[in-house]
């Protein structure tokens, strides 16, 4: 089976600065894999790169069957196979909840008005807040935008979803209920790729841990290496972050 | 082109010039009273501050020169010297908008600042002429540079009505006389450009310079 | 001796008032619909055209911005007709009209413009949207609904400093007001009159760009509140 995505000895530079040194994984449809690592190891920048936010200076890319080392990369697919959820949530201000989802349905898959609406109400009650469809994003917490947002990735049934620091703003209460919706997506088979600081919550759902440092993945290896980490430089990462 | 156009429009400038530092001067203090009178803890000033402003907004400033021209008659007075009428005009004009925004700078200080002050104790007097008035007059800056402009420009209306003689109005008169309304017109354009551009430029540049100091 | 004020006479003259409110707010609704696109058009030229089109749409903002409505009228109106390009005044009005008040628009929605956070965009880049509706639903409808409430002002400005134009010879309410004058010399009654009517249409217009807003903006009908 072949991997949904896969580094191949990728370089990633803003000017003359490097900032990913050679990174080479790939990861398996179905899997969930969590990178940790120190600020500006350059783990956004991974992600950013996986769904062609920013272009790649050396070796290879695929996502989901899409060379993105080549300059003809077809956008418009490669959107719909990746969602992507960011750390400040993106919500579009003046939509409601439900047209917030229903937007991309209705102008990129084309879909009538009822149908973008079905599709939003139900990817909208997958994430716990069908009753919130009518509310602006201003009236809802921070946790409940964010839900929103993922739902608005869902909408268009990707097969890859990438979450940067999705929790980082949220106080710890709603931060559960956010991660508990990537729970169910994990458990419903969802292939996805997270940028995270919650230990314990990479331990639990993540079939794979990338720890990133300086632009290179340093270690990398299943949920136990967070508890049992083989470089001194993961272990003194875990004490910091607890 | 004759050279006695040219000095006619210059001759206009300097009426544009004597208008609207007159206004500036009166609008002014007339403005400053009103954005006062708008914050006064009285309802009944702070309304009338509110009804002038809206007033004087909602009513062309053309209209406001006839009745400025006129309405002096009324009261008596021989006639009015154009100048006169226009400035007067301008200047209730000019405060409404000074007013107006002036408030807007003593509120955007005034409410976080208040309560701190009170807290040191000072008094009402204290808290306004040290504490919110000098950042009021720092944020005001910009915007009434910005004002300027807008009196400078309408200026240009004391030419009807009034007829008071100022750029527009020497402009007009030559143009009567030469039919090139391209070239008379154009560069009495090109004066006022001369006169408000700075000014724009300047307004801009201390709201960049206002927005780095805050962030 | 005290005035006496006479309104009668002018009153009598109440249909010609009506009908020169009524041209001013025909000039106001087509200068202010063509300005709108004008200005919005200009605004996306300078916030994301090549560099030749921002320096022409800069120039022009700031050419219109910073001389009098009176001028640009007289150089138009009057310099069009000495090269003996003759159209209806109305018509020749409107235009002077746009062109003016399309400068103030463009700096207003460009600053809407520039106030949609890259993150916006760059989201609805990621669910696949093309660059015009990226454009569209994402940065104007925001930006507009941000900047409505100064749009307004502008407009109805507009309408106010439109009396200026009676100077070219068009019969708008300023205008007719002359000829009540004239037959009346009844000139303080008369600048009373036009002060009340114009007061009147400036609650009127911002009446019925309130109704507009409410019915446009579904967000601001729903909270009431700012974008
Ligand atoms: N557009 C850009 N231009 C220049 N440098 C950039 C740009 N984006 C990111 N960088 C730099 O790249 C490095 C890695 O950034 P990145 O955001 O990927 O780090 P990160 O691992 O996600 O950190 P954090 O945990 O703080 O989010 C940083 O040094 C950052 O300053
Ligand atoms: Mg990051």
């Amino acid at each position: 089976m072949s991997a949904l995505v896969k580094f191949v000895d990728m370089h990633k530079s803003f000017g003359d600065l490097e900032i990913l040194k050679g990174v080479t994984f790939s990861v398996e449809r179905g899997e969930v894999v969590a990178i940790i690592g120190q600020s500006g190891s350059g783990k956004s920048t991974a992600l950013r790169c996986m769904d062609r936010l920013e272009t790649i200076q050396g070796g290879e890319l695929w996502v989901c069957g899409h060379a993105l080392h080549r300059d003809d990369v077809d956008l418009k697919a490669l959107r719909r196979d990746v969602g992507i959820v960011f750390q400040s949530y993106n919500l579009f201000p003046h939509l409601t909840a439900e047209q917030n989802v229903a937007l991309a349905p209705r102008l990129v898959a084309s879909k009538s008005h009822a149908e973008a609406s079905d599709i939003a109400q139900a990817v909208l009650s997958k994430v716990g807040l069908a009753e919130k469809r009518a509310a602006y994003p201003e009236q809802l917490s921070g946790g409940q935008q964010q839900r929103v947002a993922i739902a608005r990735s869902l909408a268009m049934q990707p097969k890859l979803m990438l979450f940067d620091e999705v929790t980082s703003a949220l106080d710890p209460k709603l931060t559960g209920e956010v991660l508990r919706v990537m729970e169910r997506l994990a458990a419903d088979g969802m292939t996805m790729i997270l940028v995270t600081h919650e230990m314990q919550f990479a331990r639990n759902v993540a079939d794979r841990v990338v720890y990133m440092r300086d632009g290179r993945i340093h270690e990398m290896g299943g949920p136990e290496i967070l508890i049992k980490p083989q470089t001194p430089e993961l272990a003194d990462f875990i004490t910091h972050e607890q | 082109m004759q050279p006695q156009f040219l000095l006619s429009l210059l001759d206009g400038v300097l009426g544009t010039i004597v208008l609207s530092v007159l206004t500036f001067i009166c609008g002014g203090l007339a403005g400053f009273v009103v954005a006062l009178a708008r914050i006064s803890p009285l309802r009944s000033v702070s309304f009338a501050a509110i009804a002038y402003i809206q007033v004087f907004q909602g009513i062309p400033l053309l209209v406001q020169m006839g009745l400025a021209y006129f309405g002096p008659i009324l009261l008596g007075f021989e006639s009015v010297p154009p100048l006169a009428a226009a400035a007067l005009a301008m200047s209730v004009f000019a405060s409404a908008y000074l007013g107006q925004i002036w408030y807007g700078c003593l509120i955007s200080v005034a409410k976080p600042q208040w309560e701190a002050a009170e807290c040191l104790g000072l008094t009402r007097w204290q808290r306004m002429t040290r504490v919110v008035l000098p950042q009021a007059m720092r944020i005001a800056t910009p915007p009434t540079v910005g004002f300027l402009v807008i009196i400078v420009k309408n200026t240009s209306v004391s030419s009807l009505v009034v007829g008071y003689q100022e750029l527009t109005y020497n402009a007009k008169v030559i143009n009567n006389a030469t039919f090139e309304p391209f070239l008379y017109f154009g560069l009495a354009g090109i004066f006022y450009f001369l006169i408000c551009y700075p000014l724009s430029v300047q307004s801009r540049a201390l709201e960049r310079k206002f927005n780095v100091g805050t962030r | 001796m005290a005035y006496e004020f006479d309104f009668q006479s002018v009153l009598a003259y109440a249909p010609m008032f009506l009908q020169g409110a009524w041209t001013t707010l025909i000039l106001t609704f087509w200068a202010t619909l063509a300005g709108f696109v004008l200005g919005t058009l200009c605004a996306v030229a300078r916030t994301g055209g090549p560099r030749w089109l921002r320096l022409l749409v800069g120039g022009y903002v700031e050419v219109i911005r910073n001389t009098p409505l009176l001028i640009q009228a007289y150089f138009l109106i009057f310099g069009l007709a000495s090269i003996g390009a003759r159209m209806p005044i109305m018509l020749g009005v409107v235009i002077a009209m746009v062109v003016n008040i399309g400068s103030y628009t463009t700096e207003v929605m460009r600053a809407g413009i520039e106030s949609i956070k890259r993150g916006q965009i760059e989201a609805a880049e990621c669910l696949g949207l093309s660059r015009a509706q990226i454009f569209l639903h994402v940065v104007l409808r925001p930006a507009m609904e941000r900047v409505y409430p100064s749009l307004v002002s502008l407009y109805v400005l507009l309408m106010l400093g439109s009396s200026v134009l009676s100077a070219v010879g068009v019969e708008e309410l300023f205008g007719v007001s002359n000829r009540v004058q004239s037959v009346t010399y009844r000139n303080f009654e008369v600048f009373i009159v036009l002060g009340v009517i114009y007061l009147a249409m400036t609650l009127v217009l911002r009446g019925v760009f309130w109704a507009l807003g409410q019915l446009i903006f579904p967000r601001r009908r729903r909270l009431g509140t700012a974008l």
